[in-house]
């Protein structure tokens, strides 16, 4: 007994040995420098001018508000952005995880192809539709040609009027990989035998689907569209190497502005003030997400 | 194993529908019409944009530019592959990318298995705060600490070498990792410990040794993850490095979309270099993708 106590003791010190690396460079890396983004954000910080730097107070926040109309419109593509590729994503994936939980020769082979634009970068992305969406050598216009739907070339991502839809097709065809592996494994947790209990009661595909697959699927539906709510609201890589938001800040969204204004254009400042209003209401949308589906404000 | 089973139940359950007189011809018609046609259509929406730029890579620049577009190249060359490797540097790129993506995932590895361990086997103070921390760090954009992290980056020198963003990846993806190890080794009966330090093996050897050893597949799994994203991040390697001596495959394709006069066929073949290490390994993982997240973290 004694011996038993006085090691427990000795091992007292040695979860915090383990996670003592972890710790330091999480506040170092990441908890410390979002302290300093709120306090750049009370700055002129700027390499352009750096004769103005210094503290300013509110000025940076009441610029956003007042002076900005810039901010507005990206505030506005983002929520278009995030509310388009959500909904979306998560339509397309969940009819992908129904094809593929279903059983056929070859299945792992057409699940394995289905799903591989999971592990594509968002350069890649850009690099593989680039090539599809290009006015002279793209196969998009070729194949609309085709089909009548156009009658000359179309440059789709030099057009104000198909720039955003173009991206958000891209987009798509990286996100709906993610909602279909979420839901194909919250699919596999479905018990068989509730299926065979509708089955006895006579429900048929229509019924089967909204009265047992997808209250089943409910809790991943809620989780997986937070994941992804948050993850398009911060995603950057795509949208600024396919367009670099234009044309005319058509695909602008806030990270991109705020990546436009602090890293490439030096304004360190008033970017990190984007940052911290940004950030503000993303834990807004967050909160409020939260509370509708804890209030069952999702049911029905 | 159970997906399977369950997968065939789902099955059965349609053929017993199908079991009513004379419906054998009425069940092909109805099938190819909710199973077949829609699962070709995601297909050919998945493959089309790899497909065009495999062909796009192996082709010459006048063919590229060919108006009657074909998915055979005519003629057949390798000659963008030999230009990207050695005239665009993708050979350097293609090195810098395995060293710090693998540099990288060991680091991610081993600290993610102390953390898992920790948390997993004691009960100390601080331990739900700790939990806390590693799963706010995922809601962090990376926009958000990137300009202060640039400018602490900077003042130690550390911006433009790979060790710059080798600690970020470890910094950024250790939670996440910290958290589906935990769900490893809880899966471990605790008397293993035991046993092994009864037999005169320290900590540092069961962890490392014992531990380590007997959740190997799902830290190949993991590590896959890891690598993965090391592999294709974006932001934070185009902002940190400025040399092409330390780009990775993702700035190289950047910086070539950048250039006056765009080669496709070298960008396409570029692409190609950099979606094959993502791409066998997602093959690898895949099932245990699907599977796993299924009976494991989310739950529905």
């Amino acid at each position: 007994m004694n011996g038993k106590l006085f090691k427990v003791n000795g091992d007292r010190f040695v979860p915090y040995a383990l996670i003592a690396p972890t710790i330091i460079s999480i506040l170092l890396i990441m908890f410390f420098p979002v302290f300093k983004v709120f306090q750049l954000s009370f700055q002129n910080y700027s390499f352009a001018q750096p004769y103005n730097n210094g503290f300013v107070g509110l000025k940076n926040f009441v610029d956003i508000f007042t002076k900005d109309p810039l901010f507005f419109k990206s505030l506005l593509t983002t929520v278009k952005w995030v509310g388009w590729e959500v909904v979306l994503q998560l339509v397309f994936g969940l009819m992908v995880a129904l094809l593929l939980n279903r059983e056929f020769k070859g299945r792992g082979l057409v699940r394995s192809l289905v799903l591989v634009p999971w592990a594509v970068s968002g350069i890649l992305t850009t690099m593989l539709w680039s090539l599809m969406f290009n006015q002279s050598i793209g196969i998009i216009n070729v194949i609309f040609k085709h089909l009548g739907f156009i009658k000359t070339d179309i440059a789709w991502l030099a057009n104000t009027h198909t720039v955003f839809g173009s991206v958000v097709v891209a987009e798509l065809w990286r996100g709906i990989p993610f909602f279909a592996i979420m839901l194909l494994a919250a699919l596999q947790t479905i018990p068989k035998d509730v299926y065979e209990a509708c089955e006895v009661d006579g429900c048929g595909n229509v019924k089967r689907f909204f009265y047992i697959t997808l209250p089943f699927l409910k809790e991943s539906i809620i989780f997986s569209t937070l994941l992804r709510g948050i993850w398009e609201f911060n995603s950057i890589d795509m949208i600024f190497t396919m367009t670099n938001g234009g044309p005319m800040n058509m695909t602008t969204t806030l990270p991109i502005y705020m990546f436009q204004t602090s890293i490439l254009q030096g304004n360190y400042g008033y970017g990190s003030a984007l940052g911290v209003v940004t950030f503000i209401l993303l834990l807004i949308f967050v909160i409020f997400y939260l509370r509708l589906n804890r209030s069952g404000g999702l049911n029905k | 194993m159970n997906s399977i089973s369950r997968a065939t139940s789902n099955e059965t359950i349609i053929e017993i529908q199908g079991y009513k007189p004379a419906s054998k011809f009425k069940k092909i018609v109805p099938n190819i019409i909710i199973f077949y046609l829609p699962l070709t259509a995601v297909l050919i929406f998945v493959l089309l944009p790899f497909l065009w730029a495999l062909s796009t890579s192996f082709k010459t620049q006048p063919d590229i530019l060919n108006t009657a577009a074909s998915f055979i190249p005519h003629p057949f060359t390798f000659e963008n592959y030999h230009s990207v490797w050695s005239v665009n540097k993708f050979s350097v790129f293609f090195k810098n990318s395995i060293f710090i993506s693998l540099a990288s995932t060991i680091f991610i590895l081993i600290l993610s298995v102390a953390n898992g361990y920790a948390i997993s086997r004691y009960q100390f103070r601080g331990k739900s705060s700790f939990l806390v921390v590693l799963l706010s760090t995922q809601m962090m954009p990376v926009m958000l600490f990137i300009i202060p992290l640039f400018l602490v980056f900077k003042s130690l020198g550390l911006i433009n070498t790979p060790l710059a963003i080798i600690i970020f990846y470890i910094v950024t993806q250790v939670p996440f990792n910290t958290l589906l190890m935990k769900g490893f080794i809880d899966a471990i009966p605790k008397e293993i410990d035991e046993a092994a330090m009864v037999d005169g093996a320290g900590r540092f050897r069961v962890i490392f040794g014992i531990i380590m050893r007997i959740i190997l597949p799902g830290i190949v799994a993991t590590s896959s993850f890891a690598f993965i994203g090391c592999w294709n991040e974006f932001l934070v390697a185009f902002s940190f490095i400025t040399s092409d001596q330390n780009f990775t495959i993702p700035i190289g394709l950047k910086f070539m979309i950048g250039e006056y006069s765009v080669d496709y066929g070298s960008l396409a073949a570029g692409s190609m270099i950099g979606l094959i290490p993502p791409i066998l390994m997602f093959a690898y993982i895949q099932k245990y993708l699907v599977d796993g997240l299924g009976s494991g973290s989310v739950k529905g």
